[in-house]
């Protein structure tokens, strides 16, 4: 009898407090759901298995990026840099690849550099005090430019077929996907029950608090950054692997894409909040808007207007959200 | 107190105004094209888009704040310059009052955002990038706008007593906004935004307002900009002024306005604009190529925050 009351409420509260608490990933969620049935009525093909394959597919390295950028937004920082880091990174992959280098070095060179980059941004930011919009806006430029005075923003062509980590597959889904899935739980459940998850949280949440619990936030903020880097590394090689060919200049407003994934999903640009599950869902979100206006014959110019709406609701529906709660 | 802080404030911009010196002798010295007053005119010419933004732009970091968006109001604005012209068949002037007033309500829009809904300014002006660059895309579906009047072109390429025309509107627009800035109630107030957002509020200082005004100019001079842009290149585009927002943030914070709000001034913020300038224009004529000129920038950017912070520290100590 004591028993029965006692757990009864118990579940309500549980679902109120996941709502609470994922409140921002299940409104993604359900909007990906609505989009899809939406474009489904029109044109039945959207959800061929191919079309939703080949979303998947072409996104993941974004939303891996995303899993490093909520990282770096949860501690309160930002980094406009991203999309170079992603695009030098890639061309290291590519030409290292096609300069016949074992393949393992080939993924993990960049990988490792990627890490070291960032590292060095944490470092400026961490120990030196520069905002971390000022540092990555230096990166931005440096890395860009750097990156197509040495390239000229030429083709690279000709990489192994076993060099091609994304395109591999396994049970017909390719890797890319299971990238995406495997890295975004391992670093949600990582953020949320490990001592260095924690920690980001808490440095976001309040520094000045973090700092008086004996948090020590220098070599976190270096941590976030390096993590960050080893996302963007991935990613990089992800990216350079899905087609056979790689362009080698910065990808356009990959940047911006990135953060925009990480910020519709939940995490709050002042720090603190936010989970990697919601940056990854934003991903897909954008990835199955932009491939939705193809099956409903709208022009792909329409595109980015769309995404700008998209964000704006977003975001104006979690500011009523957080009112409400 | 206040002598510190303008110390302080004073020392940012003369470490700025002597690396710009620096740069100055060495460029000339490496070569004798760079100090004509040819180049040095056209150098004006080629500054002023960005110059005219990165003015509201000192405005709205010194609130705390950030606009992303400046890039793609340019773009949209110069699209509708062309829509209004050769589609709608309005007279020109007619269309570059339009596109002034588009400006000016894409700002609008930011300011409403950020003050009515309380969302921070990078979100806000994150999303209305990709909105208004999206708008420009869409309504120009990649069809340019060409063969613009004659006398359209004096604004982006002609010339007013042999100074280049546009050099001439950032030189009056640069007086205004360091006036308005330094010396009015309304600039004591964007520091005072900057400094303490709620102590300004309960102060009595109508912070909505003046915000709402600050990204409104913002698109506004945006508006401006696109259109001497468009004049100056004589075509309209919508992928114009992608990209922009980095520029003018740089040439920001380069000139010693905090990213954190509370700090900066006008005349920084030109020093920061003439040394951008100047780097990528030397440097390009001493043989760099023009992406090299980037990395220099970014390089320059790091190490003239990074000289300030680590100087300031010691005056703190």
């Amino acid at each position: 009898m004591t028993a029965e009351t006692m757990t009864r409420p118990v579940p309500i509260r549980r679902w109120k407090s996941v709502f609470e608490a994922y409140g921002q990933e299940i409104v993604i969620l359900g909007v990906i759901v609505v989009l899809c049935i939406g474009v489904w009525l029109y044109n039945p093909r959207f959800l061929s298995g191919n079309n939703f394959l080949s979303i998947f597919h072409s996104n993941a390295y974004i939303a891996i990026a995303a899993i490093g950028m909520s990282l770096v937004i949860i501690s309160g920082n930002i980094d406009v840099s991203v999309g170079s880091l992603i695009g030098v990174l890639g061309t290291i992959a590519g030409t290292m690849a096609v300069n016949g280098y074992p393949i393992i070095l080939c993924w993990l060179v960049p990988i490792l550099i990627g890490m070291v980059i960032n590292a060095g941004v944490g470092v400026l930011v961490a120990y030196v005090r520069i905002p971390s919009i000022v540092v990555t806006l230096g990166m931005l430029s440096i890395l860009k430019g750097g990156l197509i005075s040495v390239t000229g923003g030429a083709w690279i062509s000709g990489m192994p077929p076993e060099f091609m980590i994304a395109q591999f597959r396994l049970f017909g889904i390719p890797s890319s996907v299971y990238f995406m899935v495997v890295l975004t739980v391992l670093a949600a459940l990582w953020m949320k029950y490990s001592v260095f998850g924690r920690t980001v949280y808490a440095i976001g949440g309040n520094p000045e608090a973090a700092r008086v619990s004996g948090i020590r936030i220098q070599p976190s903020i270096v941590g976030v950054f390096t993590i960050h880097g080893l996302f963007a590394g991935i990613a990089a090689v992800l990216f350079a692997t899905q087609l056979q060919v790689i362009q080698s200049t910065v990808p356009p407003n990959l940047e911006l894409t990135v953060i925009t994934a990480s910020v519709v999903g939940g995490v709050s640009i002042l720090g603190g909040t936010g989970t990697v599950i919601g940056s990854t869902l934003a991903a897909i979100l954008f990835a199955a808007i932009g491939s939705s206006l193809v099956f409903l014959n709208v022009s792909a110019y329409w595109l980015r207007a769309v995404q700008g709406l998209m964000i704006l609701a977003t975001v104006l529906a979690d500011m009523a959200r957080r009112r409400r709660i | 107190m206040a002598t510190m802080v303008m110390n302080r404030v004073l020392r940012h911009e003369s470490i700025l105004g002597v690396l710009l010196v620096a740069a100055l002798v060495v460029l000339a010295a490496q070569s004798e094209h760079f100090w004509t007053t040819d180049n040095l005119l056209n150098q004006g010419r080629l500054m002023a888009e960005v110059g005219l933004i990165a003015l509201p732009m000192t405005f709205v970091i010194v609130t705390g704040g950030i606009d992303l968006s400046v890039g793609s109001i340019f773009g949209l604005c110069a699209i509708l310059l062309g829509v209004f012209w050769q589609n709608m068949g309005m007279p020109l002037p007619v269309a570059m009052i339009g596109a002034l007033i588009v400006g000016a309500v894409a700002g609008l829009g930011n300011g409403f955002i950020i003050t009515r809904f309380k969302v921070p300014p990078l979100i806000a002006t994150l999303a209305t990038l990709a909105l208004y660059r999206g708008l420009a895309e869409g309504i120009s579906q990649a069809r340019s706008v060409r063969g613009y009047p004659d006398w359209f072109f004096v604004l982006g390429q002609g010339e007013v007593l042999g100074v280049p025309t546009q050099l001439w509107l950032l030189i009056v627009c640069f007086a205004i906004a360091a006036f308005i800035l330094g010396m009015t109630t309304f600039g004591r107030t964007t520091y005072a935004i900057g400094s303490n957002e709620v102590a300004a509020r309960f102060s009595g200082l109508k912070v909505d307002r003046a915000k709402l005004l600050i990204y409104g100019a913002s698109g506004l001079i945006s508006g401006l900009a696109a259109v001497i842009f468009v004049s100056r290149v004589s075509t309209t585009r919508s992928d114009m002024g992608t990209g922009y927002e980095l520029d003018v943030i740089t040439a920001v914070v380069l000139g010693g306005t905090s990213i954190f709000g509370g700090r900066g001034t006008i005349i920084g913020t030109a020093l920061g604009l003439i040394l951008m300038q100047a780097l990528k224009n030397g440097l390009a004529l001493s043989g760099v190529k023009g992406d090299g000129t980037i990395v220099v920038i970014g390089a320059v950017l790091i190490a003239a925050i990074l000289v300030g912070n680590l100087l300031s520290r010691d005056g703190d100590g």
